[in-house]
């Protein structure tokens, strides 16, 4: 049985690359990819403190955040399609038209 | 007849009718048709009032008729009454009488002077106008209560001020005529002040406006709270010193003449100015129980009666000699009503009204006389020449006698009657005054020197405009005005010249009449020296006058006066009225604009502009700080957000 603060270091880990990701990268695909990282960061450690728990709320968490995201996902892409179509980039720092 | 004082009312509605047919149908009925109903509307106010006299002469009681109520506050109730005895009704019958004679000269006078002035138009502006300070005249003196009283003295000031603007265009580069008005204004202005302070503090000691209330309390209050009673009558006597140009305040009516004629006669002569002279006689309780108010009103018009009386005789605008003359009769009224003799002041109003309407309409018509003869020989090819020659300085007349006999004649006939020469008008009635001033020596002694300038400018001035050779073109091809203008001076004349038949020695009907009304009057006394010493002193100033003006023709118009090489100095002094409005300029006028240019300079535009444009910088700086933040990369929101995060979080955690 690996004690639940491995997994606690890995999510951090994880959670910690997906920040960087989103933080530092200027591809939006990319981004995507680490705020799917954070998700899923975040459900490992639901899933973790499911089983140390013994209790099934955290899985069933799991399960709602993978549906949310993946509608997350479709909307992000269908907007990421539609910059794409207007600016033939998909840099988010292209997409600055608006500031003050 | 007490049912025709219910009548009272259309003394101010006629007027009004006038003035609304005028203003509305005005263009449509042209100069005849404006002239007819503007007259016609002050010669049935005059028919009223003469109603109302007649009323007055079987049961001279006085009677209030109650029109509106006006304002109901608390305990304060000021309707608007009408209030009919042998005083106000003696107003009336001046200000209507006077008026439709000036009215009616106005017909024919405006007819030239809207011409000669390039603005037809502007005849149906005048009479509307005139019409108006008739309704306004009519409310001052018909007022049963202070309140209304100040609505009515407050209209002819309104009314004053539109008529001496009347060509507000014209003038000393463009502004002259506009800035006669303002001075006039504002100088009023401190005068109603006065006015309404002295109001204030009668419904503070009184606790109401009406006359009847006021009067009747005025022996127990003046007991009470004599100092409230003494400001009551002096704040008065500074409204009065503002609207009857009495010291310091009479610098407004010489300017004011800039106006058309007919309104230095009809307002600045005749009716308006004297209403301060009525305030007074009407106040007369409060003042009878303040003797010391007294005698700072009569010494306040004993001291402008010699003072303009000085400054008329180095006057050579024909029209500025009346108005510094106007000052001094003025004087003469409020000195009268100051000593308590307020039939004799009474008396003077209304001689005056004539005698001074007379020689200002006369004097409108030498001058239409002359603007006629220079437009003559210029010709009248663009219908406004350029003028040559000042149609109103009389060092450009002379000779005018035999060129305008009957404008001679009337001019005569009240010149005469103004220097008090017996037995026109204002001999009887500037007697009167003198005799009551004879228990005071210094005032006396004024009043005396005043009348022999009187008569010795009216002399310099008569023999200047109509004796001697003409000193100009125009004087050399003046004509006769038309009967339109001189029949109103022909009735006038005969009015100067037995006005005093109203107050006659012994009979005294006036005298009678307005003892109904003003109660505790000085009796009228008429002693033989007097008489004799003031009408010596008449025939003396026209003899002098004679010497120095008449019994050589005088030279070109550009020689100097034959006083000035006698009286130097004097004269100068005198020409440049003593240099008093230049002294009001440097005292009040520059201190009040240095004032305003600090106020609006470092004051408005330093501090109060600077407030609110460093509010303004302030806002708009914080917001480009702000707007940096707002860089449009999605990735510094992020990081914003993630900062803000683990800095809650941290707070969370750590605390």
């Amino acid at each position: 049985m690996v004690p639940v603060s491995y997994y606690l270091a890995l999510s951090v880990i994880l959670f910690s690359l997906g920040v960087m990701g989103v933080l530092l990268r200027r591809n939006a695909i990319v981004i995507f990819m680490s705020l799917e990282l954070m998700f899923n960061a975040a459900n490992l450690v639901f899933v973790a403190f499911a089983s140390y728990y013994q209790a099934l709320s955290g899985q069933i968490f799991v399960f709602f955040v993978m549906t949310v995201a993946a509608a997350e996902v479709a909307v992000g892409l269908a907007l990421m399609v539609a910059i794409f179509r207007s600016k033939k980039s998909i840099d988010v720092d292209q997409m600055s038209s608006m500031k003050g | 007849m007490a049912a025709y004082f219910g009548l009272v009312p259309w003394v101010v509605f006629l007027p009004v009718i006038g003035l609304l047919l005028n203003l509305l149908f005005g263009r449509r009925l042209g100069e005849k048709g404006i002239g007819l109903i503007a007259s016609l509307a002050a010669g049935l106010a005059f028919v009223v009032s003469v109603v109302l006299a007649l009323g007055l002469g079987y049961n001279p009681q006085p009677v209030t008729i109650h029109r509106a109520d006006w304002l109901v506050v608390g305990s304060l109730n000021v309707a608007w009454n009408f209030r009919v005895d042998t005083l106000s009704v003696t107003m009336m019958l001046v200000v209507s009488g006077v008026g439709t004679l000036i009215h009616i000269y106005a017909t024919g006078y405006m007819h030239s002077d809207v011409c000669h002035n390039g603005d037809p138009g502007r005849y149906r502006r005048f009479f509307v106008f005139f019409n108006l300070f008739i309704v306004a005249m009519m409310i001052l003196v018909s007022a049963d209560n202070y309140l209304m009283l100040f609505v009515g003295w407050e209209g002819v000031g309104l009314c004053s001020y539109l008529l001496i603007g009347f060509w507000f265009e014209k003038g000393q580069e463009g502004l002259g005529n506009a800035r006669a008005a303002k001075k006039a204004f504002v100088v009023n202005r401190i005068g109603d002040f006065g006015v309404l302070v002295a109001l204030f503090f009668i419904f503070w000691a009184f606790g109401s406006f009406n006359f009847t209330d006021v009067f009747s309390k005025a022996a127990a209050v003046s007991q009470a709270l004599p100092a409230v009673t003494l400001a009551i009558t002096l704040f008065l006597l500074l409204g009065v010193a503002g609207k009857s140009a009495q010291l310091p305040l009479y610098v407004w009516l010489p300017d004011a003449m800039a106006g058309p004629t007919p309104v230095s006669a009809l307002i600045h002569a005749a009716t308006m100015v004297t209403a301060g002279v009525y305030l007074i006689a009407r106040s007369s309780p409060l003042f009878n129980m303040m003797p010391a108010a007294g005698q700072i009103v009569a010494w306040v018009g004993a001291l402008t009666a010699f003072f303009a009386a000085t400054i008329a005789v180095g006057q050579s605008d024909i029209k500025k000699v009346l108005a510094y003359s106007t000052i001094s009769q003025l004087g003469f009224m409020v000195a009268a009503v100051g000593m308590g003799a307020y039939v004799a002041g009474m008396f003077h109003l209304v001689t005056h009204a004539f005698f001074k309407s007379l020689l200002f309409l006369s004097a409108g018509s030498v001058i239409l006389g002359m603007e006629r003869a220079d437009e003559g020989q210029h010709g009248e090819a663009s219908g406004h020449t350029v003028q040559e020659t000042d149609p109103q300085d009389m060092r450009n007349m002379g000779g005018l006698q035999s060129r305008m006999p009957l404008t001679f004649w009337v001019y005569l006939a009240g010149a005469l009657a103004l220097s008090g020469i017996a037995p026109l008008a204002g001999f009887f009635s500037k007697d009167e005054i003198l005799a009551a001033a004879g228990h005071t020596p210094a005032i006396f002694v004024l009043l005396i020197l005043a009348a022999f300038l009187t008569a010795f400018y009216m002399g310099r001035q008569i023999f200047m405009v109509f004796f001697g050779k003409p000193r100009s073109q125009p004087a050399a091809q003046a004509s006769e005005s038309p009967a339109i203008i001189t029949g109103p001076l022909v009735v006038l004349a005969i009015l100067s010249v037995v006005g005093g038949v109203l107050n006659l020695p012994g009979l005294a009907w006036l005298e009678q009449w307005l003892s109904h009304t003003v109660q505790d009057v000085l009796p009228g006394e008429f002693t033989w020296p007097v008489a004799l010493g003031s009408l010596t002193v008449g025939l003396l100033g026209l003899v002098v006058a004679w010497l120095v003006y008449g019994r050589r023709s005088l030279g070109s118009p550009a020689s100097p006066d034959p006083l000035e090489l006698s009286l130097n100095g004097l004269f100068r002094a005198v020409e440049h009225k003593w240099w008093v409005d230049e002294a009001y300029h440097a005292i009040f006028v520059r201190r009040y604009e240095q004032l305003t240019h600090f106020l609006s300079q470092p004051v408005d535009l330093g501090v109060i502009d600077g407030a609110a444009n460093g509010l303004a910088r302030l806002s708009r700086g914080l917001a480009q700080a702000w707007s940096r933040l707002e860089n449009g990369f999605v990735r510094t929101y992020a990081l914003a957000i993630a900062i803000g995060l683990v800095l809650i979080l941290g707070y969370l955690v750590l605390r």
